[in-house]
């Protein structure tokens, strides 16, 4: 008879049981708070289309303190989720040569945070000069 | 034993098929000079506490990829992390996560082997060529180009570090597909299209999603999660372009 008897471990909980899975867990949970903030957006937008009382409720709705509260929230969750976003990029791209040498992973994950940091002051400087 | 012998508590994860319903831990006291290896102290165990402790191991110095474990909780060499990391607290050592455990440290390894037959890790010539054309010649950026993918020694360290070959033990993995990658990318080889096949396949890259882990733990800093990310790319390349050329590309 076969003495064989290969035992497999159960994955229940996998991504507790390690610090760097943990981690994960919370990068990709941030993402949701990217969808959540773009849905509020388009919803802005549809109102927007809905005529001038629609938008203006849904702006008044925007003052809500809850609203405030996620907003902050979201701004918390969408920096994080950018950062590590980043920092993951020299690993999902092919090599950057750059002169006969090649990119180092901190030198991709910098000029991505700071092409992102870039676009958004760009962005708010542009809608503050249109709100003027 | 001196009075005077510090030691250190080594916990390990046994299993015997033939006796044991599931997998339970052992501890045991092994004496500790600060320049042991984990290795060197499941060998104690096995020469003077217990020879029936089951363990791999063969060179000793990181090169043959035998010896992985995990070692509180991190997929690691035994024979290159060392007791004095650890000491005075407990060190915990079980079987490489997410493969099915053989015997105490032991795991089958059979789907790995399967998946790098797969792959073809052989350079597949674009065209015969007779030995009287010679040798092939590469410009230093053309070996660049694979090199760090040839360092693997199939330590597995980094199936261990990859819940998604936890969850789905079909898919073909980092260590694997860092390995096709290498043959794919070297300018001798003309296997690419027959490799694609199964980086596009459902046992292929997509099952990544980017944990990076794999990386992390690898002992040759071979980055596996680059290789299957570079081929996510790829294979979409793949996708599209068969719309493009009459044949080839995804199926
Ligand atoms: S890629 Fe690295 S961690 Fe994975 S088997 Fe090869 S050497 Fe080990
Ligand atoms: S014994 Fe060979 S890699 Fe550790």
């Amino acid at each position: 008879m076969n003495k064989r008897r290969p035992y497999v471990r159960s994955m229940d909980g996998w991504w507790k049981k390690n610090p760097f899975f943990v981690e994960y867990m919370i990068h990709e949970g941030t993402a949701l708070f990217v969808a959540a903030y773009a849905g509020i957006l388009l919803f802005g937008l549809l109102r927007l289309a809905q005529g001038e009382a629609a938008w203006n409720a849904w702006l008044s709705a925007m003052k809500n303190p809850w609203y405030i509260g996620f907003q902050v929230l979201a701004l918390i969750a969408l920096t994080y989720h950018t950062y590590t976003w980043f920092k993951i990029m020299p690993r999902t791209m092919p090599p950057v040569v750059v002169g006969g040498q090649r990119l180092s992973a901190w030198a991709i994950t910098g000029s991505g945070l700071a092409v992102a940091a870039a676009a958004c002051l760009g962005l708010l400087a542009l809608v503050w000069g249109m709100a003027r | 034993m001196s009075e005077s012998q510090k030691t250190i508590e080594i916990e390990v994860l046994r299993y015997h098929p033939e006796k044991d319903k599931e997998p339970h831990k052992q501890v045991f006291e092994v004496p500790f000079t600060d320049d042991m290896s984990v290795l060197q102290g499941v060998q104690y165990i096995k020469d003077y506490l217990d020879g029936s402790l089951s363990f791999r191991w063969s060179c000793r110095m990181a090169i043959c990829g035998s010896c992985g474990m995990m070692i509180n909780g991190e997929p690691s060499l035994s024979c290159q992390t060392f007791l004095r990391d650890f000491y005075p607290a407990r060190v915990r050592v079980e079987a490489l996560s997410h493969f099915p455990i053989e015997r105490d440290l032991v795991v089958n390894i059979e789907g790995f082997i399967e998946k790098l037959e797969s792959i073809q890790p052989y350079i597949i010539p674009k065209e015969p060529r007779t030995l009287a054309q010679g040798e092939y010649l590469q410009t230093p950026e053309q070996l660049n180009a694979y090199e760090q993918f040839s360092s693997c020694i199939n330590c597995l360290l980094c199936y261990a570090a990859c819940p998604q070959f936890g969850l789905n033990p079909s898919f073909i993995g980092p260590a694997a597909t860092a390995l096709l990658h290498r043959y794919n990318v070297d300018s001798r080889d003309g296997g690419k299209a027959e490799r694609m096949e199964l980086v596009n396949s459902e046992e292929g890259v997509f099952n990544c999603t980017a944990v990076g882990y794999c990386s992390e733990v690898c002992p040759k800093q071979v980055d596996p999660a680059n290789a299957v990310n570079q081929n996510k790319t790829n294979s979409a390349a793949d996708y599209f372009l068969r719309f493009l050329t009459p044949k080839g590309g995804a199926k």
